[in-house]
């Protein structure tokens, strides 16, 4: 066997969803409509010999060529039979799949309940699909209002030749054209085969609704798969079932970047139920199959056994020796060196000097895991030099180059089709399960398998969130006005710190940023509100220590550093709008009428385009002795409940309000509990924390009332909710605990200074 | 051996008697509802009802059933029928985001009610300990449980 070389593995830097990218690389054919009555549908998605069939299961009766169906673009078809419309992007649990077809549907002026929504093939035609920076909302919202709109003019001007009156004449409403003069009304459906023979118009000349005529954009709708979900059917990727599935397992080495030596394979494939097993070498590339064995099985059960009595030797030279614990030692070092500077405008040195009111505060922050809870699993079958992908991922079209490559074929001989996600959180965003899934079914040709993950795989194979090391300082003038500001940081390699246009950039006269790498064989990379998620923490944790220094209150000194309105850093963040929020949040919030024994806390991030603030309501417990954390030090024990957040967010105008108010309070619940006591740690290169026993996250008993405000000018366009929600919480929350108790919590997660939630 | 799940009796000859509940389900009666999470009963994503109460099917043996009934999240309301008061509930309140859990938190709901009708808030808290939501969505599933509860009195 020939052996590739890993041990650049830490060198490889994950493609990173970039806020502006939004054109995927990687495209492949339309996929081919499978027409299906109601019956043939029920049974391919029927339990015996079945499979999933949704994301390529058109609207009954649907016909594309021959006249009957009215299909102006990809995303809207409407024939007699009913009114179809197609969800472009992958449904991870932000709920695009209800809100992007509401968009199509307000522009077509349907009535909702007339609506089905599908998810959408794989096809350029529907733009980029995929789920990622917060991206689905503002990049959908121009082409699925024009989609439907243009349908609309269609419909109307189909009416109009119809009843040979003007179109001006017309109006539409809950699916029909009506002429009010005549006192006239008829369906979409029944002008389907009408509509279908008008010219498509030119973008020019179709015209959006005044929002105030919104009939459905900003109410509270249910998810679209909601009945599905709660009746149990077959939906997510872990659901995908076909004739003659087997199932299978991928070993790795636990030391990421080992390599096989050897394995009991004969013993393995003795074991009931086992129908194969192998040694894949990989592909060279970390981000897509790594070594390992594999194994094939009659079910999932019989293929987990088998990887239990696996024994595997690798060879580690070139593996991980990752240690969390040396790295914080060797990081306590690193931020007392000058690092890369980043960031320096003014003169800090100077104000430091001249400025007498300081604070320092060193923070860090370990490993955090993706964790969906659908654990990565594909289905896959390689048929006569052809590859067939079920999967639940967030970049379909990424994934299939990839894919073709671990398969050794062309792309173009990749089909692929997108199921619902368990979550994502930006894991999905790599497609290194797709990528295995592909490799193994290529040696089990003409037979599909499903790869199934187990939590230990899911978690000691994440692309992980990176630690982090901040040493801060600040000064503030005679007014409490912050007039210095220093970050020297150390972030794990492929990290790149910092962004010179972050906070405070803009904001403080005489600001330096420095940043030193740190070398990580693991893989690290998006996670949820990348960057933000801890920078978030660092630095609205420091602004409030620099509030304190100068003795003057927090609201005021962030309003102040806001300062006067106006866009910073080449778009992106306008200060009207973060004050508006922080304002808002902390006048809903109580902010100068404080509860007795309560702490309040505010922060305000901005990230993926939207400005929110929250405040957070907390009271803490008397030390109750010492506890011992992770790193072995001995900490005061202390109880903390968080009573209530309050939560400001403007991200322009909402399109499913329960869906966005689902989003913020899912958000809040996320960043609690990945502040609290979420941390993944390393020893020799192996990663310790692999289950939710180890890795806690927080359950309802702890959940805080969330009161969610939307602010909506009406000037601006819509925005993602799937991130910007996240980042606030923890330095919310730590403020708050100082305002409780004069505590500065320094540390993510917090239960590293002994607080537990309650 | 055989078991009654959703009031249809399964003939399981040849199924290995140590595997859990879960993958019975799910790989060899196509109900798959029931949902993976975990393995190591943490999550409650597998929860399932045996007689009237709830247990983690991944880590429970199918030969421990024995003659009691099993129900899942396809016994509740079947194809054809409406949805029960509980998963009406469930669409109303608009409770999933990513919906993976939801089978789980559900299940572990309907032997909550079997038992106590009127749960106060402490008493959905403590029922659902042992369910996981990855998307935080426990104010609403809390919510629909009392929803839950008032349209079933």
């Amino acid at each position: 066997m020939t052996t590739l070389d890993y041990s650049d593995i830490g060198k490889v830097i994950p493609r990173v969803l970039r806020e502006d990218e939004t054109t995927p690389t990687v495209f492949t054919e339309p996929q081919p409509l499978v027409k299906l009555d109601r019956r043939q549908f029920l049974k391919l998605t029927g339990l015996i010999g079945g499979g999933l069939m949704l994301s390529f299961a058109p609207l009954r009766k649907v016909r594309a060529q021959d006249g009957t169906v009215f299909s102006p673009n990809v995303f809207v078809k409407i024939d007699a039979e009913g009114i179809l419309l197609y969800a472009p992007n992958p449904e991870i649990g932000q709920g695009v799949k209800t809100s992007l077809p509401m968009m199509l549907a307000e522009e077509l002026d349907v009535a909702w309940e007339d609506v089905r929504v599908v998810q959408a093939p794989i096809d350029r035609a529907y733009g980029g699909q995929f789920a990622g920076g917060s991206m689905s909302t503002p990049t959908s919202w121009e082409p699925l209002r024009t989609a439907g709109a243009t349908a609309r003019h269609m419909l109307v001007e189909a009416a109009a030749q119809k009843w040979q009156v003007s179109a001006d004449t017309l109006s539409t409403q809950d699916s029909m054209v009506k002429h009010a003069s005549s006192n006239r009304e008829i369906s979409y459906r029944e002008l389907a085969v009408d509509a279908a023979k008008i010219a498509v118009p030119s973008r020019g000349s179709i015209k959006f609704k005044d929002p105030k005529q919104y009939r459905l954009l900003g109410k509270r709708i249910t998810g679209v798969d909601n009945d599905a979900i709660v009746r149990g059917k077959p939906l997510f990727g872990i659901d995908q079932m076909l004739p003659n599935l087997k199932y299978a397992v991928y070993q790795k080495c636990p030391a990421i970047g080992g390599t096989v030596k050897s394995a009991n394979l004969d013993e393995v494939k003795k074991m009931p139920g086992v129908r194969q097993a192998g040694v894949l070498e990989g592909t060279g590339n970390a981000m897509e199959v790594l070594p390992g064995v594999f194994i094939i099985a009659d079910s999932t059960w019989a293929a987990f056994q088998a990887k239990r009595a696996l024994k595997v030797e690798w060879d580690e030279n070139n593996a991980s020796k990752d240690s969390w614990s040396e790295t914080v030692t060797q990081a306590t070092k690193l931020v007392e060196q000058a690092g890369n500077r980043t960031v320096d405008t003014g003169d800090v040195d100077a104000a430091f000097s001249a400025n007498e009111r300081q604070a320092e505060g060193y923070y860090k922050y370990f490993f955090v895991s993706h964790a969906p809870l659908e654990p990565q699993n594909c289905t896959a079958m390689f048929k006569d030099g052809e590859l067939e992908l079920w999967a639940p991922t967030q970049t379909p079209t990424w994934g299939m180059g990839p894919a073709a490559r671990a398969a050794g074929i062309d792309q173009s001989k990749v089909k692929l089709n997108q199921l619902r996600c368990g979550g994502g959180f930006g894991r999905r965003l790599y497609n290194d399960f797709m990528c295995e899934a592909a490799a193994i079914a290529k040696n089990y040709p003409g037979v599909p398998i499903k790869l199934q993950w187990t939590r230990e795989d899911d978690i000691s194979y994440d692309l992980f969130r990176g630690g982090g090391f901040h040493k801060l300082r600040g000064c503030v003038d005679e007014q409490g006005k912050v007039v210095g500001w220093h970050n020297r940081h150390a972030t794990i390699t492929g990290d790149q710190g910092i962004g010179s246009g972050q906070f405070p950039m803009g904001m403080v006269d005489n600001l330096r940023v420095e940043h030193t790498g740190i070398d990580w064989k693991h893989r690290c990379a998006a996670w949820r509100a990348p960057g933000s998620n801890v920078f978030g923490f660092v630095l609205m944790s420091f602004l409030h220590e620099l509030a304190y220094a100068g003795g003057r209150d927090h609201r005021d000194v962030l309003l102040e550093m806001l300062g006067e309105e106006r866009l910073m850093n080449r778009g992106g963040m306008h200060t009207g709008r973060a004050a508006a929020c922080v304002k808002l949040a902390t006048e809903k919030a109580g902010w100068t009428n404080r509860k007795e024994g309560r702490g309040l806390g505010v922060a305000f991030y901005y990230s993926h385009a939207g400005h929110i603030a929250e405040v957070a309501e907390v009271s803490v417990g008397d030390v109750e002795g010492t506890v011992t954390n992770r790193q072995g030090e001995s900490v005061q024990k202390r109880s903390l409940k968080v009573h209530k957040v309050t939560v400001a967010a403007d991200v322009g105008p909402i399109i499913n309000l329960s869906g966005a108010e689902n989003q913020v309070q899912g958000s809040v619940v996320d960043g609690l509990s990945t502040m609290v006591d979420l941390a993944i740690t390393f020893e020799n290169g192996r990663v310790q924390e692999t289950n939710f026993d180890k890795y806690r996250m927080l359950r309802m008993a702890e959940t805080p009332e969330v009161e969610v405000h939307f602010i909506n000018t009406g000037e601006h366009s819509p925005t993602g909710l799937g991130e910007p929600a996240f980042p606030p919480l923890a330095p919310a929350v730590g403020n708050a605990i100082f305002d409780a108790c004069g505590y500065r919590v320094r540390t993510l997660p917090i239960s590293e200074e002994g607080f537990y939630l309650v | 051996m055989k078991v009654s799940v959703n009031n249809t009796t399964h003939d399981l000859t040849g199924i290995d008697p140590s595997t859990p509940l879960l993958w019975v389900l799910r790989d060899h009666l196509n109900l798959v509802g029931t949902k993976f999470g975990c393995g190591i009963s943490q999550c409650g994503a597998c929860t399932v009802l045996i007689d009237d109460t709830a247990v983690k099917s991944c880590i429970y043996p199918i030969s421990a059933v024995g003659d009691k009934d099993v129900t899942t999240i396809e016994g509740l309301a079947s194809d054809e029928e409406e949805l029960t008061p509980l998963q009406q509930a469930w669409v109303d309140v608009d409770v999933a985001q990513c919906g993976y859990c939801q089978a789980g938190q559900i299940m572990a709901t309907e032997a909550l009610l079997r038992e106590n009708p009127n749960p106060t808030d402490t008493d959905i808290d403590t029922a659902l300990a042992g369910n996981l939501c990855r998307c935080g969505t426990y104010l609403r599933v809390r919510e629909a449980v009392k929803v839950a509860a008032k349209q079933r009195s």
